[in-house]
């Protein structure tokens, strides 16, 4: 009896290991390249962010040097603050924007396909190509067609965008709004076809207009939808770079003070200047403004999910 | 009831206005672009901006073929994202299957080793990540790029999320009839899984032709480089030759026009499966 057990027990612990291998042999092919490749690297910025090394002579450990270096260094607190001014614009700018795209195309109308892909081709135009003609729109010279539109329709003097220091974060905030609103009026759509049609048909019988619908009913029903939009929002803003390197970059891709955000610097740390330490500093600064956001998202997630 | 309908050709109205206006707000940089694609560089700043030129001049579609090597640079782009979307499809729908259909010793950890790095951006590990690269002589290579692109835990995510809306039943009637795994996943799990394989389709698709840091940082030989950082390259050589500049934008950007239009409604459903939580 005993020795029967053991062999059943045997046997189904051998299919067990057999149901294991098979598990990890359809894992393996993703997980092996995401374990060298992106859990490998994110140890070694932690470890990097606290040594001295220039890429091919020895590591040297120093502690929070780089730390300290890095927020007495003029370029990086700029860069934290501009970063910090241009999610403070972009975030809500584009959230209201995006809600109120997303409320005239989930209007019963004709013709809203086309308007939600005009809508939301910016978002998936390349952004060197788009940029490019940005730059051409937004040109300083008095020949530019926004400055024209300045000069001409508004009678105010027209204005050096990118070129200077007081007008190229307005510029980037314009263009980043611009070309991220579809992305989240897709989201808001998504909200908004979730509210029950029955709640504005009551509201209807009370007697509601149109604006107490809107601030009694659709504003509290897309508040989870509105707090992941902020989240999204404010992390992407953090990971901002490419818009300045193209807008503010000048023919070099060098981005001076007033435009520099915290990704151009790591950047520039790191392929520029060659100081690793710092550029994994910072680095992990970026890491930790991001973790703090995703961390208000989970709680504010079980929140909602309580409700 | 008269002032009823009235008012609602009224509200119509102002919708359709304001969308009016805001769809000129987002397709005047277009049109600006391929108007300014067809000009003399002389003829791009004149004022008043001629929206239709009275003489399209084609011959900038022409010459900016031989200006820049955007033959090379188009095709470069085309290999690495069709390399980066299969390996992408393949690899993760594999692995989602195993985590949303196979018992195994580890799921949780492993499957937490994916969730954990979702809230760590590329940029935090991009340095480390490239020295690693380059201590494997992978600097400067285009397997540099697609190793970058291929192993994304977001694939991994959809998949596996699409994958648990399918009954298990299905899968334990196949292995009743006795089908191993890997043709559960070959011949049900995979052909039930368009529409979640066409949304990864689309987002790896764009993601990879409009990849920008990536490609910067680590490809220098120009006929290694990709349309986007070519293109950068060709505004900063020729910042004045406004008309190629804009052609070469609209050819740039025909590629992903097309993947868009032709496949819109899945990239609303990526976007919503993201934002959509229980």
């Amino acid at each position: 009896m005993a020795a029967e057990l053991t062999a059943m027990e045997k046997n189904m612990r051998r299919r067990q290991r057999k149901r294991n291998l098979v598990a990890y042999s359809f894992i393996a092919p993703n997980f092996i390249g995401f374990a060298v490749f992106t859990l490998g690297p994110i140890v070694l910025a932690l470890l990097m962010s606290f040594a001295e090394w220039d890429g091919s002579n020895t590591m040297k450990f120093v502690g929070f040097n780089n730390f300290v270096q890095i927020f007495s260094d003029d370029r990086f607190t700029s860069a934290l603050k501009n970063t910090i001014i241009y999610s403070i614009f972009t975030v809500p700018i584009t959230l209201v924007m995006a809600l109120a795209l997303a409320i005239l195309l989930n209007q019963k109308i004709k013709g809203t396909n086309f308007f939600r892909t005009v809508a939301f081709f910016p978002y998936v135009a390349s952004l060197v190509a788009v940029a490019a003609v940005w730059n051409m729109l937004f040109t300083p010279a008095k020949g530019g067609i926004v400055n024209q539109l300045l000069m001409n329709v508004l009678h105010v003097a027209p204005l050096k965008w990118a070129a200077s220091s007081s007008t190229v974060m307005l510029t980037i905030i314009m263009f980043s709004v611009w070309k991220n609103m579809g992305y989240y009026m897709v989201i808001y759509l998504a909200g908004l076809q979730g509210i029950s049609e029955d709640l504005y048909e009551a509201a209807s019988l009370d007697g509601a207009n149109a604006w107490q619908k809107f601030r009694h009913i659709t504003v509290p029903q897309l508040k989870p939808t509105t707090f992941f939009v902020t989240i999204m929002l404010t992390i992407n803003c953090f990971k901002v770079y490419d818009i300045v390197y193209m807008l503010a970059g000048g023919s070099n891709g060098v981005v001076n003070k007033s435009a520099i955000v915290l990704v151009y610097y790591i950047y520039e740390e790191a392929f520029r200047n060659w100081k690793l330490g710092r550029a994994s500093a910072s680095a992990l600064v970026l890491f930790a403004i991001v973790l703090v956001v995703t961390l208000i998202q989970f709680r504010g997630e079980k929140n909602y999910a309580n409700d | 009831m008269k002032s009823k309908k009235t008012n609602r050709i009224i509200g119509q109205t102002i919708v359709y206005v304001l969308l009016i206006l805001l769809a000129l707000l987002m397709l005047v940089p277009f049109v600006w672009m391929i108007s300014a694609s067809l000009k003399f560089n002389k003829d791009v700043f004149v004022i008043p901006f001629e929206w239709i030129p009275k003489a399209p001049r084609w011959q900038n579609y022409i010459d900016i073929w031989t200006k820049i090597p955007l033959a090379k640079f188009t095709l470069n782009t085309a290999k690495l994202t069709i390399i980066v979307t299969l390996l992408q499809l393949l690899t993760s729908s594999f692995a989602a299957y195993a985590f949303a259909k196979l018992e195994f010793k580890g799921r949780n950890l492993l499957f937490l080793a994916y969730v954990a790095t979702i809230a760590v951006p590329w940029q935090v590990y991009m340095v480390p990540q490239f020295m690693f690269m380059r201590s494997l002589h992978l600097a400067d290579t285009h397997l540099a790029i697609i190793i970058l692109q291929a192993f994304s835990a977001f694939g991994v995510f959809l998949m596996r999320q699409f994958y648990e809306g399918i009954p298990d039943s299905l899968c334990e009637a196949a292995r009743i009839d006795g089908m191993s795994e890997y043709e559960i996943y070959a011949k049900i799990m995979l052909p039930l899984s368009k529409p979640a394989l066409s949304t990864l389709i689309i987002f790896t698709f764009v993601n990879t032709w409009n990849d920008f840091l990536g490609p910067l940082i680590y490809l220098t030989t120009e006929s290694k480089k990709t349309l986007q950082i070519g293109l950068k390259m060709f505004i900063s050589q020729y910042s004045a030759e406004y008309g190629l500049i804009m052609a070469a934008s609209v050819l740039s950007l025909i590629p992903v026009f097309i993947v868009f239009i032709s496949l819109q409604k899945y990239f609303v459903a990526g976007i919503t499966a993201g934002s959509v939580k229980g």
